[in-house]
């Protein structure tokens, strides 16, 4: 049962991943997208770490979408609903390579074995998300502080009060 | 996961969806007669005794209506987008309980799943609107978009509050922590052994946190789009927003939607503020069903008094009302979880920052007719008559 869901959650990630660079047109590149991150969320509820899938549902699925397609749609894509393919994509093929030989290589040198899938309770993620990796954690909201900010600069223009 | 257990899940489905469309028919007979009241009519009385039968003959008429597609639409994203909005509303009640025993999967972080999936219909509303190719229709995708985002955030803050207060995301331990210890028990030791951590309070928490049902009613009422909110598809000013080119049974899903998460938003109202399914001496799931009922009557009563807001009108109340109002009740709801203050101090604290905001907006929307009172020196009422 678990395989069969494995086999068809993963199917929809890399599917719906070549869908968002093989379609033309950019509103329904946004869809794929949608469905290989929603895949994802499935992969992490067969890992039983609900929290993950949650996140990856709320984060991903919705607001990263939601912001995307705004942007698509107040951006002036209408007139230019095709993407044209341009000279790039043999050096993107090159790096995607590159990373997934490097992903490769790390899992087959640290590779864990076949650990046992364990349910983590969510009072315990928390508190070790706020004791040890409190630094990291806080890094983290700093940083999407600043991209606010800077979002909020140059929304506003130069020499333009508020 | 046997073949069995399969088809029972199924089933259990079936019974929840058949549920939720009766939820739904009364929904909309209740609002009816309920706004024809409001206005000095009967609303409908042909239909069956008291129009009981007026819902159903809405929905075969909805059914029997012939389905338009426009040529210049993106028809993937058309048929797409009413599945996106009812799906996540669907979803959301497999893991609402509507009793002690009543509920199809109670989830650990029940309240978060709920919050997590109701991001995800915002999407249904922004491809409505723009795959219909029409330009209210993207006008009313990307106001559905902006308001919906905005109003989540306040959203997401009322029920973290919750959280913080009842140190848990269950949704059957949230409401059994409301009621006196008695009654809660049998719940609250099973989560208990389960290992999972609460604050049982004892009291409903609109009586210890009123500003959070207060902000919560707000958000909801913006979230599901409900007049004062109904800026996404103001029918006077574009029309229908993203519906604009549904009919049919296309546009009776968007509509089945709407009044499935209106029922929500009553819904957790009565687990998240009014204890839940507890009440003396009526059978739980009745209790429930009451408060949720009572809730929702609420909010077509709203509707009933109030204008719509303007855009600007609208973000400035979420940006600048709601979110900063929403923190506070994080820093409070900390501040008494954090030094184990009296439960009282926190409804005091609760008051006196509704107190204080409620009297700057009433100063706020009433000075301007003030103001032009004082130049043309009458009374507010008889402004018009002057110029």
């Amino acid at each position: 049962m678990t395989w069969f869901f494995f086999i068809l959650l993963s199917t929809m990630t890399v599917g719906g991943a070549l869908g968002v660079v093989s379609t033309r047109n950019v509103v329904h590149a946004a869809l794929f997208l949608l469905v290989s991150l929603l895949a994802v969320a499935g992969l992490y509820v067969l890992l039983l770490t609900e929290f993950l899938a949650l996140v990856q549902i709320f984060i991903y699925g919705g607001a990263i979408i939601i912001v995307l397609l705004f942007a698509i749609m107040l951006t002036r894509s209408r007139e230019y609903p095709r993407i044209s393919d341009n000279g790039q994509w043999p050096l993107a093929a090159v790096a995607a390579l590159a990373f997934f030989g490097l992903l490769t290589a790390s899992f087959v040198v640290n590779n864990p074995g076949a650990v046992e899938r364990s349910r983590v309770p969510f009072a315990t993620l928390g508190r070790s998300l706020f004791t040890d990796w409190a630094l990291p954690f806080e890094i983290a909201s700093l940083v999407l502080l600043i991209a606010l900010i800077g979002a909020i600069v140059i929304a506003r223009g130069e020499g333009k009060r508020a | 996961m046997s073949l069995l257990d399969a088809l029972l899940l199924i089933l259990a489905l079936l019974i929840l969806f058949t549920a939720l469309s009766v939820v739904v028919l009364s929904l909309v007979w209740i609002e009816r007669k309920f706004l024809g009241r409001l206005q000095r009519r009967l609303g409908p009385t042909r239909t069956g005794p008291f129009g009981l039968i007026q819902p159903i003959a809405d929905a075969v008429k909805l059914v029997l209506k012939e389905d338009l597609i426009p040529s210049w639409s993106d028809k993937a994203i058309f048929w797409v987008a009413p599945l996106l909005v009812l799906v996540p509303s669907f979803m959301i009640w497999v893991t609402i309980p509507a009793a002690k025993n009543l509920v199809l999967r109670n989830l650990d972080l029940g309240l978060f799943v709920i919050v997590a999936l109701l991001v995800v219909s915002i999407l249904g509303l922004l491809l409505a609107g723009w795959g219909s190719a029409n330009k209210y229709g993207a006008l009313g995708g990307l106001r559905s978009a902006a308001q919906l985002v905005s109003y989540e955030v306040p959203l997401v803050m009322v029920v973290v509050s919750v959280a913080i207060l009842v140190q848990s995301l269950d949704l059957r331990v949230i409401s059994a922590s409301q009621v006196p210890w008695g009654a809660a028990e049998p719940v609250l030791n099973e989560a208990r052994e389960a290992g999972a951590n609460f604050n049982h309070i004892g009291l409903p928490l609109v009586v210890i946190f009123p500003l959070g049902l207060v902000l919560f009613l707000l958000a909801g009422l913006a979230e599901v789009g409900r007049i004062p909110f109904d800026i996404y598809f103001a029918e006077s000013e574009i029309v229908g927003g993203p519906f604009v080119e549904y009919s049919g049974a296309h546009w009776s899903v968007f509509f089945l939607a709407e009044y499935i998460n209106t029922f929500l938003v009553g819904a957790l109202a009565a687990l998240l503020f009014l204890g839940g399914w507890y009440g003396p001496f009526l059978p739980e799931w009745l209790w429930f069903l009451l408060k949720t009922y009572l809730v929702v009557i609420l909010i077509f009563w709203i509707r009933g008094t109030l204008p719509r807001l303007r855009i600007d009108q609208l973000m400035t109340f979420g940006w600048k009302a709601m979110i900063p109002l929403s923190f506070a009740g994080v820093v409070i709801a900390s501040l008494y979880r954090f030094y184990d203050w009296p439960a009282w101090s926190l409804s005091v604290m609760s008051l006196a920052i509704l107190g204080v905001v409620g009297y700057w907006i009433y100063r706020r929307y009433t000075q301007p007719v003030v103001k032009l009172a004082k130049i043309y020196g009458h009374r507010p009422r008889r402004v018009s008559n002057v110029s």
